[in-house]
């Protein structure tokens, strides 16, 4: 073959190439799993969602023994990305308007392995008007957010996400460096101290948050599961809140809250994972320089 | 060996098209269009290889996500002939896409396929493995390879099959070689040299240099015109990427992008795409802004220099965060 030819072919090859990237941004949108444009609900939707609706009465009789649940407008509100970015790193923002006391909440995932991601309670020292955590997503699912208010009544709201894998494909390398600083606690204060005035706080704490794995014959590795079953945030020794919860929350999990400092003082975070670890961090408010 | 009259022409092309440029190549592309489809027409089982350096065969992957008619055959693939044996370069996205790999080698060459290198643990990297299998050669892996392998590599494969269709993916096969820092290949009169490299891109990458032509595959550590994916450390990233500069190579084959760029020229777009990632991440994490918000406004600026930007950025700058929010 001549050099002429090899151009040509070479040219050819790049001609494809140009000619494809409309069919690829097109396969991209398929792979990522956006849904065509639908005139009108089709027999498919109907199907899908007759199958979530008996999903949620199932596990609305699992948890809360046939209460009834009210619609949560005007008392919780939800934001979630649609369609998250990263399955196992799913922002989940809870607001909480009006003057209702909130005194607990769960944050359901229809469709995860283990749905109750959350549980919290709100002790007499928290600013229960909003919430931040990530959670992980396994499915296409609706989240719901049930909060109980002071006088025993429940109301809730849901949300769809379009996500896939992120209980099952772990988030990262879970090798044994991951585990090296397990534990670690950050406490970020969001705004300035001013005492008797709600403040926010973001919380991290550095952990694995791995729902395990079965031994793979091929490779022989093994992973068990380790996960945060509890987290207690204290004030001056009052209840900040309570949370119970499980593999559901991302890894490295992240809370942002609210809490009222009456005074300077410490907040004290003790973590419990499946592994009986605990983790006992406090710190001071407002954060001490250096 | 039998290519060996046509291997000079192939690399005084090869050189010709690293010194003009691709702009020049897609002017060429433009003008002699109808002709180069017929020739294409006229071998319609030639896979699209290109042989970047003596004895160097490369497939430019598609940048395209994994669809039901593409194999996954979106990475770059390829292989090295000595002169007692082969090694693969990875063996592609797909069952299918390592057969028609195979079949290249074996038209190329009589000689054995030694060694099969997996540069990372990603499935349009390895999934082509199950092809060689006849071959008996030693599947070689970054030493941490195969833990990617045994805590994602069957979830890989479910949804491989989930877009080709049931059995299609191809099977997980682990490294039967690990290499741990470095290590070499003996192809016969033609050394590869193994590199496994701390977390970066991944948290298994390892590049292949050829010493007879000082070319570098890198792996998915160099990204050109294709977004990168994150999907081990951003900082690491970076260290991984400044020592790759100084690695003596003329040319190196990316593992998405064209089939060989200029060394290390060839990656100021990859450090400028993780710089930006990187000072935009840590000025957002400054100004007390959450993750959502970052996700939207973090490396806005390169949107439109990358194919595939939306359908991955989004999830770089959500690692990014992840990691420098521990800063």
């Amino acid at each position: 073959m001549g050099m002429t030819k090899r151009v040509l072919l070479v040219a050819a090859i790049i001609t494809l190439f140009a000619v494809a990237s409309p069919i690829a941004a097109a396969s991209t949108q398929a792979a990522q799993g956006n849904p065509a444009p639908r005139a009108q609900t089709t027999p498919t939707d109907q199907a899908d969602a007759a199958q979530a609706a008996a999903r949620w009465n199932s596990l609305q009789l699992a948890i809360f023994h046939g209460r009834a649940i009210r619609d949560g407008g005007g008392v919780v509100e939800m934001d979630a990305p649609l369609r998250a970015l990263d399955a196992a790193t799913v922002p989940v923002s809870l607001t909480f308007p009006g003057d209702r006391h909130i005194k607990s909440l769960w944050l359901i995932i229809d469709e995860n392995p283990s749905p109750m991601a959350a549980h919290m309670t709100f002790g007499p020292k928290s600013d229960a008007r909003s919430l931040k955590l990530r959670v992980r997503v396994d499915a296409y699912t609706n989240l719901h957010a049930v909060v109980e208010t002071g006088e025993g009544a429940l109301y809730s709201t849901s949300r769809f996400v379009k996500a896939a894998g992120g209980c099952s494909a772990p988030a990262g390398p879970d090798d044994a460096a991951a585990l090296q600083d397990v534990g670690l606690m950050k406490l970020k204060l969001l705004g300035p101290f001013s005492a008797g005035q709600p403040l926010q706080a973001q919380l991290m704490i550095r952990h694995p948050n791995f729902n395990g794995m079965q031994m793979n014959q091929i490779t022989r590795y093994y992973t068990p599961a380790r996960f945060i079953r509890t987290i207690d945030a204290t004030y001056e020794g009052g209840s900040v809140f309570h949370m119970d919860s499980d593999i559901s929350l991302s890894t490295d999990p992240v809370i942002t809250f609210g809490f009222v400092p009456q005074q300077k003082g410490q907040m004290r975070i003790v973590a419990r994972d499946s592994s009986n670890a605990t983790f006992d961090h406090s710190f001071d408010v407002p954060e001490t320089g250096g | 060996m039998a290519t060996a009259p046509r291997m000079t022409r192939r690399e005084a092309l090869t050189v010709a098209l690293c010194t003009a440029g691709w702009a020049t190549v897609r002017a060429t592309a433009a003008t002699a269009a109808t002709a180069a489809t017929a020739a294409t027409a006229a071998t319609p089982d030639s896979p699209a290889f290109r042989e970047v350096a003596s004895g160097i065969f490369v497939r430019r992957g598609l940048d395209e996500d994994v669809s039901p008619t593409n194999d996954n055959s979106i990475a770059n693939i390829g292989f090295v002939v000595g002169r007692e044996g082969v090694a693969v370069i990875d063996p592609g996205g797909s069952l299918r896409d390592g057969e028609r790999l195979r079949q290249e080698i074996v038209r190329v060459t009589k000689h054995p396929i030694r060694f099969v290198v997996m540069t990372h643990g990603h499935p349009d990297h390895i999934f082509g493995a199950g092809a060689f299998r006849q071959d008996r050669p030693e599947f070689v892996g970054h030493s941490r390879l195969p833990l990617t392998l045994a805590t994602r590599g069957e979830y890989y494969r479910e949804r491989l099959d989930g877009v080709l269709g049931a059995g299609r993916a191809g099977v997980v096969l682990p490294p039967t070689r690990l290499i741990e820092h470095t290590g070499t290949l003996d192809l016969g009169g033609r050394t590869l040299e193994l590199t496994a490299h701390p977390r970066g891109h991944s948290d298994c990458d390892l590049t292949v240099r050829d010493l007879q032509t000082a070319t570098l595959f890198a792996g998915d550590l160099l990204f050109v015109g294709r977004v990168p994916s994150l999907d081990g450390s951003l900082r690491g990233w970076l260290n991984v990427l400044n020592s790759l500069k100084s690695v003596e190579a003329s040319r190196a084959v990316p593992g998405h992008g064209p089939v060989g760029v200029n060394w290390p020229s060839g990656s100021a777009d990859l450090e400028r795409y993780l710089g930006v990632l990187a000072t935009g991440t840590r000025a957002a994490l400054a100004k007390g802004l959450d993750l959502e918000a970052a996700v939207r406004t973090v490396g806005q600026s390169e949107r439109g220099r990358w194919k595939l930007f939306d359908a991955y950025h989004g999830h770089n700058v959500t690692q990014a965060f992840k990691e420098l929010e521990w800063e």
